[in-house]
Order: C-alpha cells, then structure tokens, then sequence
C-alpha cells in the first residue's frame, strides 16, 4: 500500500550507476510511500534518469561540495534535507557509514535509529533479528522520524514506470562540526565476483584451506558467487580481511552459504546463520558447523569443491 | 583542548558488560531485553582498553600523569567490566548505576556517556569497541561523538597518536582509507588493531587499590525521564526465538559427494 508520505532514500556517493542496495532502498520507498533522494553529490542526467524509474519526484542535492570526511559531512547534510522534505522515515544503507550516519543524525534531529532491518512494514515497524540471529524482534522507533538502515537483499529490486525527470532541490549541506578528514584512499583490486554484503551466494573457507583458496574461488565462480572467508583465514593472509565472515566481519544472508574447511566458532556463526540455506564441507564429522548445516559433507574440500564445480559447469553446460 | 605536545594523555575507555557470547543468549518475555545474567566485559572492548594502555604506555604510563578511565553505564554488577579493565592496566574507573537507565536504547546510553564524560573535565581520547557484542548496532560511538561535538574515527584497525593528532586506518570493505583529526576525539577499533593481553597477578593486586566512581543520573544532572525505557526512542514491540534449524542431511564422501551436493543443491533451486 503506497501511502503519499515522503520516504526518504539515502544515495551515498554516487559513482555511476545505482548500486545494487540502493535500488532495493528505493524499491522498500516505494512501498511504504512516494520515494525521494538525498544524494550526497550532485546526480549526473542518468542518475537522474535512473531515480525517476524508481519513482523518485525529488531529489535534494548539497548546494555546495561535502567535505571528505567520516560520517560528520554526511548527517549534517542530510538533517536539512529532512528539515525540508519532512518525510516519514529516512532508508539508509546498513554499512558503518550509513549506521553511524543513521546515528549522528538521530542525535541532531531527536530521532530514534533502528538499524539492520530485513524488512519494514507499511506502519514503519521493522524487522530484524538480534543476538547474532538467535532472535528474531519487531522493533519500531517512537521519536522523530524513523532512521532505518536496511541490510542487502532484504526486497528484489524492481524499477517501477517512472514518469518524468525529478526535481532536483538544492539544500544547505550545514555545519559538520570537528571531523575526521580522509587523508588517503587505496581501492583494493576488483575480483569481478559479486560484493560479499550483496551476494546471492556466498562460497567461504577457513583454515580447512591451508594456504589455497583455489577451489573455493573455482566453485564461487561457477555458481556466480562471492568468496567469504573464516577470521582464521583472513589472520593468517590468505584473503583480504574484507573477506571475513562473522562478528568482527561481515554479516551475510544470502540464499545459499557454502562453508568449507572452517569449524563454526560462535563469532563466525554470528556472521552467516541467517543465511537461507547453508552447506557444510568438513573433514571432522563432530566439527559444530554441522549442527546449522542443511547438508553437510563430512569430506576433504580438496576433493569435494572441484567435484561440485566441475558438475556444475558441466549441468549449466 | 588542543594537545600540541606529546605530554601526558587523558584517555577514556568504554566498557560494557555483556551476555558470554560462548553461551545460548536469551531476550527476557516480558520486556524483550537481554538476559545478562552469565556477563562478562564484552571482548571487543578488550581491544580498545589495550589500545589506549599501549598508547599511555609509550608515554610513560602512569607515573607520567598519563590516564585511562575505563567508564561504564549498567546495572551492578557491571561494575565487573570496569574492574578486569582495571586488572589489565587502566588507572581508575567510573561506573553509572542507577534504577531508571533498564531498557535505555543508543541514545539513552549516548547520552548518560556524554554527561559522564563531562564530568571528568578535558579528555584527549574516548576510545571505544567496534560494537557491543549484545546490541550490535555500533550506534552508541557515532552518537557520543556527536553529543560531544568531536571528530570520530571509527573501525580503526591501527591507531596512532602524535603531536595532538590522531591517525587511523580503517579497511571499508572496497578500500582501505587513512583518516586523521586533532585531539580530542572519539575513536572505535577493530579486533584487527592488536592481541589483547591478560591480566596478570600483579594487575590483579593493584587494581583492588584503583578508586571506582559510582555516579547516579542525579550526579550528572541528568533526568530519569531522559533515559531508560520511558526516554528511548525505539522500542520493540515483539521477540521471537528463532526456531533451530532443522536436522540437514550429513553425509560422508565416497567419492560422489561433490555430484551429491550438486543435487542438493539442484533440488533446492539454487543453480
Ligand atoms: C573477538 C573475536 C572476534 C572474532 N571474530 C570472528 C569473525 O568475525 N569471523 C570468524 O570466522 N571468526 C572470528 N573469530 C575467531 C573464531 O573464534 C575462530 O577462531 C575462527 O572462526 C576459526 O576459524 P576456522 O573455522 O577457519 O578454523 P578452525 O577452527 O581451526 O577450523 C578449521 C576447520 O577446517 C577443517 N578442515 C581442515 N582441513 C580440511 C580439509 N582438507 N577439508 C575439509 N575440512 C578441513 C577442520 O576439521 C576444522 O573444523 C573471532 C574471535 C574473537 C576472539
């Protein structure tokens, strides 16, 4: 049920084309209201194009430059967005920036946060499950306008029939106050695999590896899949940290975790036992990764991995 | 506040004494908060009080006039959070208690941090955990630093301190950034910034000499209505055990078992 209540859509540097949470974020708009987007540069004419499919009848854009700096330039800007478009609820993304924007601009405008929603109903309550997935909750915010921040793949992103070009509102970017500035940038090389937070299906392995993770790349790679990684794995340098899965990593829900080779300590649980349907290959029959697994290989990843890609490619033929 | 020196730093630890994550956790049925009977000091903490003693350590600890105040807001026995911190090396404590904070949300517990932090006059450094091992949300960093109007730099998986700068890497997941402010400033880390250590015996021993600050709502100035459940901006409205995954099929390889998970995972459409 489309109500006439603006909800605002957070578009965080954009680079090009929307990515792929941010076309969810407008999608969820859509259907809890008429969406709008605060960008925090200004949209080139196919941003434009693009938010308008989603249904976006204004876009509010800073008047002046956003300073590069952590969260601060971010939540002062986005308070006089909200100051001028009164929306019902603002959809952030769930990452550290868009929590902790959530954050400082819960403080500047009186407002409650709720953070790692899987789904937000009509009436603004959100769900969300809580103690590293051991409970589901209901949680609604009671003060100000609700600040959600919303996890990937939590609606299938559709562009509805957008009509027309959105008007573009330039708004004051306000005062951010003390700041960390960014001093340094370094892009980590793209593995061309889908972003680990965002992924459909998610390929991991532990220490189980020993050094190679070789075949688990083969078997992402023939189910189009992210690779994720135990912290065992990524201490030890065999993957990027941005690789790890679990407490102090990411967390994941994708449709399918593949988990080989790691042993299912609790902090890595916290990370993936959302996941829809999970697979284990381990060579240990009593290792506690078989306690969440929906089918579990008691095997060598060695042998069993490459016996499953290889299948695949032949069945996709 | 501006440190334009090296000379002795004033350094603010949170704390907080969570549900041992090693355990089933539970929410309670009436009022959907977190069981914390079987706590302990949540260990992402851990991280940030061995940041803050390696960096008063380099200074000349303690006897320099270098400080670490480990702070924390909780029922009682919260107070154990602040002693192990004490046991490891941070030179004295403070501790809000009172009845009227049960049920607070991230802005309830931003704001009695805030006061109490305050409280304690000029501070260079709050350093903070990557999240609370219970709520999760890594709300509570970004809104202390917003309350306190200073620059935050969060995740940090190294952490320098020089000439009243503060320097951190943080790893965002597509790239690795430097991010750097004056002092003061509120700064979370990693469990990727250091190897927490252990208290020793001798931690032990001394830390039963180290002074606890017990503060109540009223010694901030703070109002009960302000925090607690009947001040929270959120609440939530239902809690739900999430059922156990249902038994799956294990199997043990003989040979086939990687054709075997392809079927699986064919019959589960996930080709
Ligand atoms: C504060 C804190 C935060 C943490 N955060 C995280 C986190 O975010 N994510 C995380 O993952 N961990 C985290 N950990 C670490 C966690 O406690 C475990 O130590 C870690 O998950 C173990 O990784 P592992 O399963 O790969 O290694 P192990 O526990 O050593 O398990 C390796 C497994 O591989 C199996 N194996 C070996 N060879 C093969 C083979 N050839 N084929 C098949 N199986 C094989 C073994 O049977 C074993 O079960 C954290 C710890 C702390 C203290």
């Amino acid at each position: 049920m489309a109500g006439t209540a603006k909800i605002l859509v957070f578009i965080d540097s954009p680079d090009g084309p929307l990515h792929k949470v941010q076309r969810e974020l407008l999608t969820l708009a859509g259907t809890l209201g008429e969406p709008a987007a605060a960008v925090s540069s200004p949209p080139d004419e196919a941003l434009l194009a693009e938010l308008a499919g989603y249904g976006a009848a204004t876009v509010y854009q800073p008047a002046a430059q956003l300073e590069d700096s952590l969260v601060a330039p971010n939540a002062a800007f986005l308070a006089n967005v909200v100051r001028e478009a009164a929306p019902a609820a603002v959809l952030l993304e769930n990452s550290y920036e868009g929590k902790e924007t959530a954050a400082r601009l819960g403080i500047k405008l009186s407002s409650g946060v709720v953070t790692d929603a899987i789904a937000v109903a009509p009436d603004l309550s959100v769900t969300k499950s809580v103690l590293a997935g051991a409970y589901t909750v209901v949680a609604k915010v009671t003060t100000g306008t609700p600040l959600i921040t919303v996890k990937a793949n939590s609606i299938e992103a559709a562009a509805g029939t957008g009509t027309g070009m959105p008007v573009v509102v330039e708004v004051d970017p306000g005062e951010p106050g003390p700041a960390a500035r960014v001093t340094e940038r370094s892009a980590k090389p793209a593995s061309g695999r889908p972003d680990l937070g965002e992924a459909r299906v998610v390929v991991a392995g532990g220490r189980g590896v020993n050094g190679d993770f070789g075949p688990i790349e083969e078997l992402a790679d023939a189910l189009g899949g992210a690779v994720g990684a135990s912290r065992a794995a990524t201490d030890a340098g065999w993957i990027d940290h941005s690789a790890q899965v679990g407490q102090t990593g990411k967390t994941v829900s994708p449709q399918l975790y593949i988990s080989a080779g790691i042993s299912g300590a609790i902090q890595q649980k916290a990370g993936m036992q959302t996941a829809q349907v999970i697979v284990a290959v381990n060579k240990d029959a009593d290792s506690p990764v078989f306690e969440i697994a929906d089918f579990g290989v008691v095997g060598d990843l060695f042998q069993v991995l490459p016996q499953a890609a290889g299948e695949i490619r032949k069945r996709k033929g | 506040m501006h440190k334009a020196d090296n000379s002795a730093l004033k350094i603010v630890v949170l704390v907080k004494y969570v549900p041992d994550t090693q355990f089933d956790r539970h929410l309670t049925a009436n009022s959907h908060t977190v069981d914390r009977s079987e706590s302990i000091l949540s260990e992402l903490d851990e991280y940030a009080i061995e940041a803050a003693l390696q960096l008063i350590e380099a200074r000349g600890g303690a006897k320099a006039g270098n400080t670490v105040t480990a702070l924390t807001v909780g029922p009682a026995a919260a107070v154990n959070a602040v002693k192990k911190a004490l046991q490891l090396g941070a030179t004295d404590g403070v501790h809000v208690t009172d009845e009227a904070l049960a049920g607070s949300d991230a802005s309830g517990t931003s704001l009695v941090l805030a006061a109490a932090i305050r409280s304690l006059g000029p501070v260079d450094l709050v350093l903070t955990g990557m999240a609370s091992t219970d709520g999760e949300t890594s709300l509570v960093p970004a809104q202390l630093a917003e309350r306190l109007g200073l620059a935050q730099l969060t995740f940090a998986a190294s952490l320098e301190v020089d000439g009243g700068v503060v320097t951190a890497r943080r790893d965002d997941g597509q790239e690795s950034e430097t991010v750097q402010a004056q002092l003061p400033a509120l700064v979370s880390v990693t469990d990727q910034i250091n190897e927490p250590r252990y208290p020793n015996f001798k931690g032990i021993i001394a830390a039963k000499k180290k002074k606890v600050a017990e503060l109540a709502l009223s010694d901030l100035g703070l109002d009960p209505g302000q925090v607690g459940r009947t001040g929270a901006w959120t609440t939530v409205l239902s809690a739900e055990a999430r059922p156990p995954r249902g038994q799956g099929t294990i199997i043990t390889d003989e040979g086939d078992a990687g054709i075997k998970l392809v079927d699986f995972l064919a019959s589960r459409k996930l080709l």
